[in-house]
């Protein structure tokens, strides 16, 4: 009997070890050790046994049935794990093919640089107002002491809804509208579409964005105005640009100035770009708010003083993005606005 | 404005390069443009005499010529033809150097040896626009003997540099090289030396040959200053004033024409030389042309003048157009043998408008336009009659005529040395604000806490006390004033709320894939039949622009759909497969036509699409955008009537009993006349309205304790009842125990009967007070189930 024992573990030890799938094994348990099973056969003999030797092969046995139990389960674990690195090795996949296309919208490359410069204006103080694109002559030339027989009013420059309506020409008027809607102190920047008689080419479009400020205050300097336009500079194009404050003439500031900025491609030191300057020209117009546009919107000059600003929208895009030709900006292929 | 350095240095001692002089000049208010370097790269040639011409053996259309060139007599073929044995001409020895990088060598032409080139001034490096007519075609032939082998460039002194500058609108005055010369005294502090302006010799009197001038509009000619010249000569000018006028940008024509072309570069008052002998009646008047008045212009163009043109006219007929072009028939000719020099100074704004009206701008129209010193006018005349004198082209008349409406007086202006640092924020000692002044022609006279400055004439945009306060600037340089930040209350930037909920706007639709686009605020009228809108659509209401860039862009757009089919259409026809759209405009409404004030601007949204498209895609667009800006209550209905549309897959965007907006597929008429063969789909929104109505407030809701019972539900009914009804009716058996309804499925086809469908819902119950019972979800399903039955004449599907 003993010996019969020792065989069925033999057995046993010999079947699990060939053992390859979990199913296999479960038939193994059922095969040796199952309510049917052959160790469970083999005790049932156990009757026939003498009282001495019942308690001895009792022992064998159930030292046997551990045997086998843990030899199951080990080799239960065992094929868990490979199985489990099969399933691995199994799904391995091509980490090189392409992600799922997962489509954003872009924004208008114009409409990002208007927000990029208001932000940076409005980190500076400056609050943004807003105006209408139809305006009347008053607002868009009148006020601003534009002369009156000065050739932007000709109908060759300038788009007329009437006589004494146009489509603005600037976003100037918003600095009218707000002197007169608001007291000083006021810093304010209005961005918006103006218009211009201009036909479509690549450098201009009869419709163009401009950006414009105002600083209105008691003892607002040509000093200050400075100040602020090289601090916006820097914000805009980093730390190392410099600005050069050219006099010029606008009909609504005295003294005028237009801008210039390091090259933005060579940083000032001279390319193919900038003719050699290390200067890119007439970025921004500035000067300190003539004293009649200030009384002509109930300001008293002797008391405030102030400056504006204004500055091409589309051109500093198309410098910032490289864009070379102004119609992309309107034509809005997608392809195009893909980029941004 | 073009100021070549050479004649610059008649009037001011320079002893700074052209580079740190255009700088200086720039820092000071004139905008240089570009520095041009005139032929600096030719060397090697010289002056020639031709010997000898001789045929060419082996070609009919080539000579060869002996050319003495000092050091040694020349070989040289050509196929010149305006060349004379006798001639002196500019010689391109073997080696020498032509602009354009040409090299000249040693050649053979047609068998004959050729030891160097006869050049054209073209060749020279000359402007075409420059190069005197008779000079065009051909070799330069030299006016007159010069020493064989001398450098061409000491002959033909056009080498050297030119400044080109930008000059604003308000400083005419540097229109000139005096004016100039002016500033650039100001700017590098030197004393003007202004050309000494004196006749020697004058012979008869003025009133010999003509009987008067009248001017008899005086609003616009304020002067009108005249000379005699008798005993012309016509013939070309010396070589000096020939190559003066081409560095400064001005073709040579005849000695009297470059004279006057001369003094109007030098002093900027254009003028303008008749042939006296056909002036009619000898007697000049200046008046308002004739309605229908013809004058042929030197150009051979005949102008037909109206009574708002300005004319000069002799007894008869008009003989030029004022300020603008001189008539053809007074014109100086070969044989003119008496002229007579006009000074004038007319309207600016009569002049400006005739020029348009005409269609017809000259260099001294545009001189006119802009305001010239009327003290200008004697000057320059007397400065023609000198260097006429001085050419011997003629004989100068004694006498002369000088009608002047209005003498210009220097004017008086007050300045406060307080108020210069104020304004500027550099304070400039008065000293120094006196120097600048003066350095500028100004006369000044300390009175203590101001200033009293006097204006000469020719400074016609200095009126006010901050006009000085700008030439002091400029003058002591804006880069020597320092940065200083601005001071006072702090601040805080702010955004209005609309363009808050715009910017929010945008990053929602971007994230919800579309791209942003950008057209312009005016359209055709013909998008709205393009759009199929109807006859009497109030869309069609619009602002017109007055002077439109073409019918394309002529009224203001009242709807942003069309430029959205507009750049679809493109991208389709360029071949991009998807497009997904928005833009955030205004729409124009007019508040009555004719329009006479300010129209309505009111923002609006559109969205277009096509390519992965479809009606539920849109909405779902829609519903999200909306949704996230916390507009949750909004009701679609059906349009059928929108011509525009699809009129089975349109919707209106209903809150509150308001239209929001429109949205659905295009009609496929439209589709057609857009040229798209997709389907489109399209929503325009009032953003506005959506800006009174967003709610960006978020409050936190707990998340839900109790766990859900989720049961679907399929039934099967008539095809045209809507969703929405059926969705309606289990809301309303829920018994506020109902948290979401969701449609996954609708199907007709097999199995289900025609002009049925069938509806699958997944309905999710949950209590926040407890967890739910399944007999008592089952006991609502079944009631909802049985209300759906009831309604709808539904049937539960098996």
């Amino acid at each position: 009997m003993k010996e019969k024992i020792y065989k069925i573990r033999e057995e046993a030890m010999n079947e699990i070890s060939k053992m390859k799938s979990m199913d296999e094994l479960e038939e193994l348990r059922i095969k040796f050790l199952g309510k049917k099973g052959e160790l469970t056969q083999v005790l049932r003999e156990m009757g026939k046994l003498s009282k001495e030797e019942r308690p001895v092969v009792g022992e064998i046995a159930n030292d046997v049935r551990k045997d086998i139990e843990a030899e199951l389960n080990s080799k239960r674990e065992r094929l868990k794990n490979e199985m489990k690195k099969k399933k691995l090795e199994k799904e391995r996949i091509d980490i090189s093919m392409p992600g799922k296309e997962i489509i954003l919208g872009h924004r208008h490359p114009l409409m990002a640089t208007r927000e990029e410069l208001e932000n940076i204006f409005l980190s500076m103080g400056f609050s943004v107002v807003c105006g209408p694109e139809i305006e009347t002559v008053q607002n868009n030339f009148d006020a601003l002491n534009s002369p009156e027989n000065h050739p932007s009013r000709d109908l060759s420059d300038t788009f007329y809804i009437t006589e004494d309506m146009l489509l603005r020409t600037h976003t100037s008027p918003v600095q009218i509208r707000t002197m007169r809607e608001r007291k000083p102190p006021l810093r304010i920047v209005s961005a918006g579409r103006t218009f211009r008689f201009d036909d479509v080419d690549d450098t201009q479009s009869p419709m163009f964005h401009q950006l414009d400020g105002l600083v209105v205050d008691e003892n607002v300097t040509m000093a200050n105005l400075m100040d602020t336009i090289s601090t916006f500079i820097k914000e805009l194009f980093g730390e190392d640009m410099e600005t050069r404050f050219r006099p010029h003439y606008f009909p609504f500031t005295e003294p005028s100035a237009e801008v210039d900025v390091s090259c933005v491609k060579c940083k000032g030191k001279g390319c193919e770009a900038c003719n050699g300057t290390g200067w890119s020209m007439e970025l921004l117009g500035c000067g300190m708010v003539d004293p009649k546009v200030l009384e002509n919107c109930g300001i008293d000059p002797e008391k405030y003083s102030g400056f504006a600003f204004g500055l091409g929208i589309d051109r500093i895009a198309m410098v910032k993005y490289g864009i070379n030709d102004i119609r992309l900006l309107f034509e809005n292929d997608m392809r195009f606005l893909n980029q941004f | 404005m073009l100021l070549p350095i050479k004649w610059l240095k008649d009037y001011v001692d320079i002893n700074v390069d052209s580079k740190i002089l255009a700088d200086k000049l720039t820092l000071s208010g004139s905008h240089v443009e570009s520095i041009i370097e005139l032929n600096s790269e030719i060397e090697n040639v010289v002056v020639g005499h031709i010997l000898e011409i001789k045929d060419h053996p082996n070609a009919d259309k080539l000579c060869i010529t002996i050319t003495d060139v000092g050091s040694e007599k020349l070989q040289i073929v050509t196929g010149a033809t305006n060349i004379k044995e006798g001639d002196y001409v500019p010689v391109a020895l073997v080696g020498a150097r032509l602009p354009g990088g040409v090299k000249i060598k040693k050649g053979k032409l047609r068998g004959e040896e050729s030891f160097g080139m006869l050049c054209s001034l073209k060749e020279l490096g000359v402007k075409d626009s420059v190069i005197p007519k008779e000079q065009k075609d051909g070799i330069f032939i030299l006016d007159k003997e010069y020493p064989l082998g001398m450098d061409i460039k000491e002959v033909l002194g056009l080498y050297g540099e030119v400044i080109e500058f930008e000059i604003t609108p308000n400083r005419p005055d540097c229109l000139s090289i005096v004016g100039m010369a002016r500033e650039t005294c100001a700017t590098l502090n030197k004393k003007m030396k202004y050309p000494s302006i004196k006749i020697n010799k004058e012979e008869d009197n003025i009133n010999d040959y003509l009987r008067g001038i009248e001017i008899l509009d005086k609003e616009l000619c304020n002067r009108y200053f005249a000379r005699v010249i008798k005993d012309v000569k016509i013939a070309s000018s010396p070589l000096w004033l020939q190559t003066r006028l081409m560095e400064a940008g001005v073709r040579p024509i005849n000695n009297i024409v470059d004279i006057t072309n001369y003094v109007m570069l030098e002093f900027g008052e254009p003028l303008h030389a008749f042939d006296l002998d056909k002036i009619i009646d000898k007697k000049i008047y200046v008046r308002k042309a004739l309605e229908n008045e013809k004058l042929v212009t030197i150009d051979g163009v005949e102008r037909s003048l109206n009574s708002s043109n300005l004319v000069i006219a002799d007894g008869e007929k008009p003989v030029a157009i004022a300020g603008i072009m001189g008539g053809s028939e007074t014109e100086v000719t070969d044989d003119t043998r008496t002229i007579l020099i006009e000074a004038a100074n007319f309207n600016d704004r009569s002049v400006r408008l005739t020029s348009k009206s005409l269609g017809l701008r000259t260099e001294a129209s545009s001189r006119f336009e802009k305001g010239i010193d009327p003290n200008l006018c004697q000057i320059a005349c007397n400065r023609v009659c000198q260097l006429i004198e001085e050419i011997g082209a003629g004989k100068v008349v004694g006498g002369y005529f000088d009608n002047y409406v209005q003498e210009k007086k220097e004017t008086s202006i007050v300045i406060r040395p307080k108020r210069v640092h104020k304004l500027l924020g550099i304070e400039i000692e008065k000293s120094k604000i006196i120097e600048i002044l003066e350095s500028l022609e100004l006369k000044v006279e300390d009175k203590g806490e101001f200033l009293e400055v006097l204006v000469p004439t020719f400074r016609l945009d200095l009126e006010r006390e901050i006009d000085l306060i700008e030439e002091i600037g400029r003058i002591y340089g804006f880069h020597n004033i320092k940065n200083e930040p601005l001071v006072g209350v702090l601040t805080r930037g702010e955004k209005p709320y609309d363009r808050q909920i715009e910017d929010k706007s945008k990053s929602i639709l971007q994230g919800l894939g579309a791209n942003e686009v950008m057209t312009y605020s005016f359209i055709s009228p013909k998008a709205y039949d393009k759009m199929n809108l109807k006859e009497d659509s109030a869309k069609r209401q619009c602002v017109q622009i007055i002077n439109p860039l073409g019918e394309d862009y002529s009224v203001m757009r009242t709807t942003l759909m069309p430029n959205m089919m507009e750049l679809l259409s493109r991208n389709y026809n360029y071949g991009v497969e998807r497009a997904f759209a928005f833009e955030i405009g205004n729409i124009f409404i007019p508040r009555e036509i004719p329009v006479k004030t300010l129209p309505i601007e009111r923002k609006t949204l559109c969205i277009g699409m096509y390519g992965e498209a479809d009606y539920f895609y849109l909405k779902g667009v829609v519903e999200t955008f909306l949704e996230r800006l916390g507009i949750v209550k909004c009701n679609y209905l059906r349009e059928e009537n929108h011509p525009t549309f699809h009129p089975g897959r349109t919707a209106n965007i209903i809150y509150e009993n308001k239209v929001l907006g429109v949205m659905g597929e295009v009609h496929p008429d439209v589709l057609e006349n857009y040229d798209i063969d997709e389907r489109v789909y399209i929503a325009e929104l009032d953003f506005e309205g959506i800006v009174e109505i967003a709610d960006l407030d978020k409050k936190y809701k707990p998340l839900p304790k109790y766990p859900a019972i989720v049961r679907d539900l399929a039934i099967v009914l008539d095809e045209d009842i809507m969703f929405r009804d059926v969705e309606g009716v289990i809301w309303s058996k829920g018994e506020g125990l109902i948290e979401k309804v969701e449609l996954f499925d609708v199907y007709t086809g097999e199995q289900i009967p025609k002009g049925k469908k069938s509806v699958a819902f997944s309905i999710t119950y949950r209590s926040h007070e407890r967890t739910l019972k399944d007999e008592e979800v089952s006991q609502i399903h079944q009631n909802i189930v049985h209300e759906i039955e009831e309604t709808f004449k539904a049937n539960l599907r098996s």
